[in-house]
């Protein structure tokens, strides 16, 4: 149909084409200003010989993972709260939502490495709360964690796709659990989780491959460092390809971390079978 | 105190400390904008202690490149306007295709659809900078790169959720319409459109900022200072005074956030909820 036209040539030339390119390109030692010639599996070869780019694969997924999770179960919670009928609910939704459309900006990322200075203000408020500081930045143990707060803050969307489920579950079940005998929180695991675990579940898969391309945050707090603590995969993918200029590498990366989330989203969709309870197959995802 | 008034009023107390920290790093930012910058790194109060206006006086000055706040700014916006319309119209109408038009293949271009949903947009750089290495597009003054996807329907996200809401609109209108004379465009236009008003705001109003936010892109495809947006001019200018002139820095944030924190004040009367939610 005439209609779908622009995102079917869209995907062909934007997507389809360069990737099928950057096979191929995965295959040479094609460097933007030298020449090109067909080596074979060395660039794959040389990858899983990296202990950089292996040590990056684990980081990037354990950062997705942690992110992911503590990021929903802040929208979770918060969804919780604010899906019963409350005076100043709206203004409770929108201030909960505000850091949503700021948080992916460079100026978010900027302000959150002014705050965790080591004489930051986190550092002076656990000063102040006669906590143990931290020096956020420099401590290989802490970096990662910068960055995870700073995406568990814009839990917004994820709390508003949640609210509106939430809603959405007929009062009847959960009244009808209470009868039973059933505690709010068991009213929670086994009746209103397993009647949106569906939408849950693709936020889980969504955000889960979104975290895998994190870039912005790690390249503008902390640039890599301490010692490669927040060097995530996208970061070493840049440096390979835009500061060495080392193409052939760089396509060879980039398929790898292709499959890499290509293979999570099977695994996604396989625990999805014996996850997640749909009320109508057709309304999934 | 009864019991449901207890427990509203404990939700009330647990909601205005969330509430607390969500909006403390932009009451930080805000006041530490107005402190001199060795009062920045030493006070734990919300207010300034001796309020100066610095950091935002020099904020408009130059840094000495060919570049300044201003500049940065219409960069940004000349980047995110087009990029925003063109996004609605292309996105639409493949949603409209795929919501109310059977066609050959199309069980495997669904799929596909929602493949490209869960596929890395960092995958694509490589490939995609290729590509606009060998078109000649790189730092273009027409920043193609970034624009010229978008007019082809980029953004699979906002085509799945637009489905879906054409999928809740009942099919009798577009018969009706049909039945006055309407052909298929027609219909879209003037029956579909109008209904999905709230929807395309939201759609839009994502979109801009995701543009605006966007760092990596304008990073690989923008290379002459003049043309940067707002996301690099930020990054550039934390480099120029690292360790030195925060509260400038700072200022300059805030100026950056506050168009998207007005845009989203003015479309939230007409987004509807359960689109705020559509974002990674």
């Amino acid at each position: 149909m005439l209609y779908i036209l622009p995102w079917a040539l869209g995907f062909l030339i934007f997507q389809a084409i360069p990737m099928l390119w950057s096979l191929l390109c995965g295959f040479t030692d094609f460097h933007l200003f030298r020449g090109v010639n067909r080596v074979g599996l060395t660039n794959y070869i040389q990858i899983f010989h990296d202990s950089e780019v292996l040590h990056a694969i684990g980081l990037t997924l354990r950062y997705a993972s942690i992110s992911v999770l503590l990021r929903l179960g802040a929208a979770m919670l918060a969804a919780l709260l604010l899906c019963r009928t409350l005076r100043g609910i709206r203004l409770y939704r929108t201030l909960y939502y505000l850091p949503s459309i700021l948080g992916g900006s460079t100026a978010a990322a900027v302000l959150w490495k002014a705050m965790f200075r080591d004489h930051g203000i986190v550092n002076s408020l656990l000063n102040a709360a006669r906590l143990p500081t931290v020096s956020w930045l420099s401590d290989s143990h802490a970096a990662l964690w910068v960055i995870i707060l700073l995406r568990v803050w814009e839990f917004g969307a994820p709390m508003l796709m949640f609210l509106a489920a939430l809603q959405g579950i007929p009062e009847d079940l959960s009244d009808a659990a209470k009868l039973d005998g059933a505690g709010a929180i068991r009213c929670f695991f086994h009746v209103r989780l397993p009647m949106i675990s569906s939408i849950v579940f693709y936020h889980l898969m969504l955000g889960f491959c979104t975290a895998l391309q994190e870039f912005s945050a790690p390249f503008i707090i902390t640039n890599g460092g301490p010692r490669g603590s927040t060097t995530l995969f996208s970061l070493l993918l840049y440096r390979s390809a835009f500061t060495e200029n080392e193409m052939g590498y760089a396509s060879a990366l980039a398929w790898v971390l292709f499959l890499l989330s290509a293979g999570c989203s099977v695994i996604f969709m396989l625990l999805r079978r014996r996850l997640v309870y749909d009320p109508d197959e057709e309304g999934a995802i | 105190m009864n019991k449901p008034a207890r427990a509203s009023m404990l939700r009330h107390i647990v909601l205005i400390l969330g509430a607390i920290i969500m909006i403390y790093p932009l009451l930080w930012l805000i006041s530490a904008t107005f402190r001199s910058n060795s009062e920045i790194f030493s006070s734990t109060s919300i207010l300034p202690l001796r309020p100066v206006l610095d950091g935002w006086r020099r904020a408009f000055t130059y840094y000495g490149g060919q570049i300044s706040l201003y500049k940065a700014l219409r960069n940004t916006y000349l980047i995110a306007i087009p990029k925003v319309l063109l996004t609605l119209i292309s996105v639409t109408l493949t949603a409209y295709g795929f919501a109310r038009f059977s066609f050959k293949g199309k069980k495997i271009l669904t799929a596909l659809l929602f493949a490209t949903l869960f596929l890395p947009r960092t995958v694509l750089y490589v490939p995609q900078f290729l590509l606009f290495h060998k078109l000649g597009w790189i730092d273009s003054p027409l920043y193609l790169p970034l624009i010229a996807p978008a007019a082809l329907a980029e953004d699979t996200v906002l085509i799945v959720t637009l489905i879906q809401f054409f999928r809740n609109i009942p099919r009798s209108y577009d018969e009706a319409a049909q039945l006055d004379g309407c052909n298929s465009l027609q219909t879209l236009i003037h029956i579909l459109i109008p209904l999905l008003r709230p929807v395309l705001i939201s759609v839009g109003v994502l979109q801009l900022f995701w543009t605006v936010n966007d760092y990596m892109g304008p990073l690989l495809y923008v290379k002459t200072p003049a043309r940067y947006p707002i996301s690099v001019y930020i990054k550039l200018s934390m480099d120029a005074d690292s360790g030195f002139a925060w509260n400038r820095v700072l200022a300059v944030c805030c100026i950056a956030m506050l168009p998207q924190i007005l845009v989203y004040f003015l479309a939230q009367r007409f987004m509807t909820p359960e689109t705020g939610g559509i974002k990674e």
